[in-house]
């Protein structure tokens, strides 16, 4: 038996592409903006995302019996919040540069749409396995659009990948520098992010019609 | 054969197929096409889109010429005040001569150039891709971008910014005609944004000065507003005169108020532009910039201010520098972004040069606010024309209620009727 079934597969596999919660469902965009101006960021944010996901699917999905449906969503607010605060204190602890630069985006996880929507629509009707399986899948498919997203913003802003000078040193000229190329300021700011989410949304729906909403 | 009917047999042997639209653009740029209705009824206007561009070009060409000339101009005087020569601009003696013509042309050609060669591209890859027609839209952006951008620009930034602001500016809203941002402000504004350092200071514009930076021979051109932005409006040698006609550093095509005025005029004249939005912004300017002279005359702000050197600029002077005359002809009265409504066009081009002079004042970074003025009313024009509509209805609406409706001939004992709301 393999180790998980077609329909467990497609938990994790779809929201990477056809069902992503960024450029399908348009969710957990806000982060999704402020982050990416590093690759390394991003990354991290994108980890951490999944961490509190994958985790609260699951306690949420064991409490689904007993939590009472009227203060269901306080409850979630604290096992996401009890979450994020493990992800704060770990980031402070081993890597406090990088906490300094995700500054209060990583407390903000705890609004990001995407976790309260899988509590919501996954965790509160499915069981652990499949509730975890749901949760890493989203995060994955949120954490790849970041990834690409921070991929460009970096390269094409600062003419960086993780910090290392992939294009050459703009200072002493070296590289792409020495013939006259320059970083894009623009990229850096937020506005270049919404663009750039929207491109990869355009991207999507032209090679795949069947996602194109009616109107 | 002809090259009419040379490009007419090429039409017809690619019709239907992939590259139809690139051969048809290139055949009804030339000649009007072989076939006309014969039946039916249709509108026989000759105002059609490629009139209007081609209409709007013949007013940006007499600032292109002045803007290349300028090109030249502002070079040489640069290098003459690095030795100690001060030049007194005179339109015959030291401007219209062939020194300056020739330096202007070889950096402003080059712009035009890219400009519509690479915005063209788009248009064509756009129009192949989508299977509809080449559009003509861009014949007056590719014109207006060369005259919005310093003189120095690398082409390569151009380029890339071109392919942005058609794209995003335009082809993702449907193309020609749908776009919600004018293209060629969308244009600058990404340079602005993307590459500060080529789009202010005091070394863009002036052709060379960058080059040259640093070196013995280092020139400098700062423009009239960057000279207030820091406090240092004593310095400068320009005249009133000098910046009506023009002979002052700036974008390429930015600088002369007088052929600006005369573009718009013939803009007027032909009825391509909206004298409404043009007059309302130039009201909307000269408030602002009255409110800013009160507001120094009152004492509110010392010398100390880092604001009192725009804000002392005599407001009726802000028409005259900067892009504020052209951003007021050519870009604000684009037909497709601006207000449709009459009365939409008199708040759209108020608030225009209202939030210009604004911005020029505020901006610490870069004492100019029309592009960013002029996208920002683009944004809200959809608006504005909603509020003017609804308005008009609910006044038709509520004179329709009050109204009152006889009776008709012949029938019995008059009777007072309310109409219905709807």
């Amino acid at each position: 038996m393999a180790l998980l079934s077609k329909k467990d597969t497609s938990l994790i596999l779809d929201p990477l592409a056809d069902n992503n919660p960024i450029t399908i469902q348009v969710l957990g965009i806000c982060s999704a903006l402020a982050i990416t101006a590093e690759l390394k960021a991003s990354i991290v944010m994108a980890l951490s995302v999944m961490f509190v996901l994958g985790m609260g699917n699951v306690v949420i999905s064991l409490m689904r019996n007993i939590i009472p449906s009227k203060i269901r969503i306080i409850v979630q607010l604290v096992v996401v919040a009890a979450l994020v605060i493990m992800v704060d204190q770990v980031l402070k602890a081993f890597a406090y540069e990088l906490s300094k630069t995700l500054s209060v985006f990583v407390g903000l996880i705890i609004t990001n749409c995407i976790i309260m929507g899988r509590f919501e629509a996954f965790a509160l009707a499915n069981g652990p396995w499949r509730s975890f399986l749901d949760g890493i899948g989203n995060s994955a498919g949120y954490g790849l659009i970041l990834i690409i997203i921070g991929f460009f913003r970096e390269l094409l802003g600062s003419g960086t990948l993780l910090g290392f000078k992939v294009l050459g040193d703009p200072i002493e000229k070296t590289g792409l520098y020495a013939i006259g190329y320059e970083n894009n300021g623009f990229m850096l700011l937020s506005p270049m992010a919404l663009i750039v989410v929207g491109l990869i949304i355009w991207v999507q729906r032209s090679r795949n019609k069947a996602l194109i909403e009616e109107n | 054969m002809s090259l009419k009917s040379n490009l007419h047999n090429l039409k017809e042997k690619y019709k239907g197929k992939k590259m139809a639209p690139a051969f048809n653009a290139i055949h009804t740029f030339l000649y009007a096409p072989n076939e006309t209705t014969h039946s039916g009824s249709h509108v026989r206007a000759v105002d059609d889109l490629k009139r209007t561009m081609n209409t709007v070009i013949m007013a940006l060409v007499p600032v292109l010429i002045f803007g290349i000339f300028n090109a030249g101009y502002q070079h040489y005087a640069a290098v003459d005040a690095v030795n100690g020569v001060v030049r007194q601009a005179s339109l015959f003696g030291n401007f219209l001569t062939w020194e300056n013509f020739i330096m202007g042309a070889w950096t402003v050609l080059p712009l035009v150039i890219v400009s519509y060669a690479v915005g063209l591209a788009v248009e064509f890859l756009f129009a192949v891709i989508k299977g509809h027609e080449v559009e003509e839209g861009y014949l007056v952006t590719g014109m207006l971008v060369p005259l919005i951008v310093p003189i120095d620009t690398p082409l390569w930034m151009l380029a890339v910014a071109v392919v942005f602001g058609v794209v995003i500016g335009k082809e993702v809203f449907g193309g020609t005609g749908m776009n919600i941002l004018n293209p060629a402000l969308t244009i600058r504004a990404f340079l602005f944004f993307a590459y500060p350092t080529w789009m202010s200071g005091d070394k863009v514009w002036v052709h060379q000065a960058v080059d040259l930076a640093g070196g013995p021979d280092a020139i400098s051109g700062e423009t009239i507003l960057g000279y207030l932005a820091q406090g240092k409006g004593a310095e400068m040698s320009y005249s009133v005169s000098d910046m009506f006609f023009g002979f002052i550093p700036g974008s390429v095509g930015e600088t002369s108020t007088i052929l600006i005025l005369l573009g718009g005029l013939f803009l007027i004249y032909s009825k391509i532009a909206s004298w409404r939005i043009m007059v309302s912004a130039v009201i909307g300017a000269l408030v602002m910039g009255l409110i800013f002279n009160g507001v120094v005359d009152a004492g509110w702000i010392t010398e100390t201010s880092k604001f009192y050197g725009l804000m002392s600029f005599a407001f009726w002077q802000h028409l005259i520098v900067g892009g504020l005359a052209f951003g007021i002809v050519y870009m604000a009265t684009d037909p497709v972004t601006g207000a449709q409504t009459n009365k939409g066009k008199w708040y759209y081009g108020f608030f225009i040069g209202f939030i210009s002079v604004l911005i020029r004042v505020f901006n610490p970074a870069y004492p100019e606010g029309v592009f960013l003025a002029i996208l920002l009313m683009n944004v809200f024009a959809p608006t504005i024309d909603h509020y003017v509509v609804r308005g008009n209805i609910n006044k038709r609406l509520k004179r329709a209620k009050n109204a009152t409706i006889l009776p008709r001939d012949g029938e019995g004992k008059a009777q007072e009727l309310k109409a219905e709301t709807v």
